[in-house]
């Protein structure tokens, strides 16, 4: 049984169509990253997936169970991390808090155990010497890594990040895909959409094109950016080649 | 000389605890209902929001005096008789209510999206994403505008006056009538009500200082 | 509520002729507020050492202290000193004191937020330090400060019914008038409160056609 499986789904706000019929699916430890124009649906396919957006129409299977139709949305989120563009850290909350609060609260772990798995946690993505520091103390790529390391601590069968590098600036990028990259190697399920392209090359099983809500193309990485069937993503491409 | 001036200050002072007293109880009463006016414009539906606003907007346009003699003077033709002290706890707060509103849901408000996207993200209900995430932001937004209007509930109880309520100015204006000495004793007045202001808000911002988090700097602070 | 339809058409006249005296009080407390608003901030931001304590320390007291204290010593301790106010006068003279010290605060965050860079900047064109206050600094500074400055005015409109207790003939004087004449309080202080309500509403709706009329794009 595939991990996620995405049929036919549908997003429109008001007259414009986000998203038209998009399908794909995953296998457990795959890392598909998501590459295309920005305002092409990406980020909101990604939303749909864990239901801070609610789809239009289609399905969304996790282990083989209809998200669309979950009646406890809760549940379902607990399962399925996010890392957020702009980080959206707690802002009231310490490193540690915010990556166990989650555990703590939501999974009504005891919190000496959510405080043992956070630092284990914080340990692994480098931050544990940060624990009691605040957000507004840390540097964007720090803020990044501790919003990793939220969407780790529960524990999830599979992460999407929502172009976790591009609110950085260029000289922080390494430190947070270097926690990616350790994830992807460590078996964890990722979906990934960034703007990064020798990074996609890299750490990706699959890459999907995304043009316009739809997908265009979805393959191996070699095959993408070096022999991509359609002429729209050869195009895309070209943009990064040519810098 | 002196023994005039110190039996006048423990009539003054005694004046004070009144005024202190109404200003207490007005911020409490103002509290509760501003809290559920503040969740009904934020997480209401619009016509329970219309009604939470239609009910800020009015009170927020009447002048206080006016909604002591409507409470004092006025319900009584309904049967509903307060006594002066209950009379202008109640006008106090209902108007604190208003203003107290306006900064629960300013602070609500100012708690990012993002964060709350990402407090669902990671599996919270509704209430918890309140209870643990808006709600000690909020909390925290709240203490610079709740100290502005602790400080102007206080200066406004002097308008008890008008109703009867023996608070500090009317504690004054009766050893003014037997004593004709005004400029002192409003001046003792004036000095007892600053006294109580300025002490309350250094006092606040040295609390501040103490519980400060990083990224929560104390903001402006601006008349009701 | 035909009641109440009532009491308020008879009592309109009298409240009308209270609401002349309201809006007198609060346009000139408004306007002198205005002129000692713009002097004290000045002062604060650019005097020396002396004009910063004496500018501050006028706004932490009238902002320290009840409004109603204030006028209660104009009114009822300055003839001690042989200075016989009328209630009119008096009452003028406190609301424009204190608005004075609150104005004073807004139009100081107002230049504190368009300082730096414009003081340099007309300071370089040649301007003296006035000339860069009064041509540069300042017309931007009172452009921002229009909404506090509208929550100023209706402020003082509500704070003006104060000016009743010393016995100056306003709105909330006549309808305590008319009120224990007729024996009709809840209805009469109702209308009172539509009243205040309805100019407080419109004030509003001027000021931010004003603001809008007054933008310019950017500042």
């Amino acid at each position: 049984m595939k991990l996620l499986e995405v049929k036919n789904l549908k997003k429109r706000y008001k007259d414009k169509e986000v998203l038209k019929n998009i399908s794909f699916d995953m296998d457990k430890t795959e890392t598909i990253v998501v590459i295309g124009p920005s305002g092409t649906g990406k980020s909101t396919m990604l939303k749909c997936i864990n239901r801070l957006v609610e789809p239009d129409g289609g399905q969304i299977l996790l282990n083989g169970q209809d998200i669309t139709k979950a009646r406890r949305v809760e549940k379902l989120r607990q399962r399925i991390g996010m890392v957020f563009q702009e980080f959206n850290l707690f802002n009231h909350l310490t490193v540690l808090d915010n990556v166990r609060i989650g555990p703590w609260k939501v999974k009504k772990l005891s919190k000496e155990k959510a405080t043992k798995l956070a630092m284990e946690i914080l340990k692994n993505v480098g931050l544990d010497d940060r624990a009691n520091a605040y957000p507004a103390e840390l540097s964007g790529g720090q803020k990044q890594r501790v919003g990793i390391a939220r969407a780790l601590a529960m524990e999830p069968d599979l992460i999407l990040f929502d172009e976790p590098t591009s609110a950085l600036d260029p000289e922080l990028v390494g430190e947070v895909l270097e926690v990616m990259r350790n994830l992807a190697e460590h078996g964890m399920t990722m979906l990934i959409v960034t703007h990064e392209m020798s990074f996609a090359k890299d750490i990706a099983d699959r890459v999907i094109f995304m043009e316009n809500g739809e997908i265009v193309e979805d393959g191996t990485p070699e095959k993408i950016f070096n022999a991509p069937e359609k002429e729209r993503t050869h195009q895309f491409l070209a943009q990064f080649t040519n810098r | 000389m002196m023994g005039f001036f110190l039996n006048s200050m423990e009539v003054i002072l005694r004046g004070a605890g009144v005024t202190v007293k109404l200003t207490v109880a007005s911020l409490l009463l103002g509290a509760i209902i501003a809290i559920f006016v503040a969740l009904a414009q934020v997480y209401g539906k619009w016509w329970i929001n219309l009604i939470a606003t239609t009910y800020e907007r009015i009170l927020r346009s009447i002048p206080i005096l006016i909604i002591m003699f409507m409470v004092f003077f006025g319900l009584p033709t309904f049967g509903i008789r307060f006594d002066p002290f209950l009379a202008a706890i109640i006008s106090l707060g209902l108007r604190s209510s208003a203003y107290q509103s306006q900064i629960y849901r300013g602070a609500l408000l100012a708690v990012s999206e993002g964060q709350i996207m990402a407090a669902r993200s990671v599996g919270m209900t509704g209430i918890q994403t309140f209870l643990h995430i808006s709600f000690p932001q909020a909390a925290r937004f709240s203490v610079a505008p709740l100290t502005n209007e602790f400080t102007i509930v206080l200066k406004d109880t002097s308008i008890a006056y008008a109703i009867g309520v023996t608070e500090l100015l009317r504690e004054g204006t009766y050893i003014v009538s037997t004593t004709y000495d005004p400029l002192l004793i409003y001046s003792m007045c004036a000095a007892v009500y600053f006294i109580m202001t300025f002490g309350t808000n250094k006092f606040v911002s040295l609390l501040e200082k103490g519980f400060a988090i990083p990224g929560y700097e104390v903001r402006g602070v601006e008349r009701g | 509520m035909a009641e109440f339809i009532k009491v308020f058409f008879q009592a309109f006249p009298f409240l009308m002729s209270g609401l002349k005296f309201t809006m007198e009080l609060a346009i000139i407390s408004i306007i002198f507020g205005l002129g000692i608003g713009m002097l004290i901030s000045t002062l604060r931001v650019y005097g020396g050492r002396i004009s910063y304590t004496f500018s501050t320390a006028y706004v932490e007291i009238i902002r320290g202290t009840p409004l109603l204290v204030q006028l209660f010593i104009f009114y009822f301790s300055f003839p001690q000193i042989g200075i016989h106010l009328s209630p009119i006068v008096a009452s003028i003279i406190s609301f424009s004191l204190n608005s004075g010290a609150y104005q004073a605060e807004y139009i100081r965050g107002a230049i504190q937020s368009v300082e730096g860079g414009q003081m340099k900047a007309a300071l370089s064109v040649g301007m003296t330090k006035w000339q860069s206050i009064r041509l540069v600094i300042m017309p931007q500074a009172l452009r921002k400060v229009i909404p506090s400055w509208t929550n100023e005015f209706v402020y003082l409109v509500k704070y003006t019914s104060l000016a009743y207790l010393v016995g100056v003939p306003e709105l909330t004087a006549q309808g305590e008038f008319v009120a224990s004449r007729n024996f009709e309080f809840m209805n009469v202080f109702s209308g009172v409160a539509v009243v205040y309500l309805f100019v407080i509403l419109a004030i509003t709706w001027f000021f931010s056609s004003l603001e809008k009329k007054v933008k310019i794009p950017g500042v």
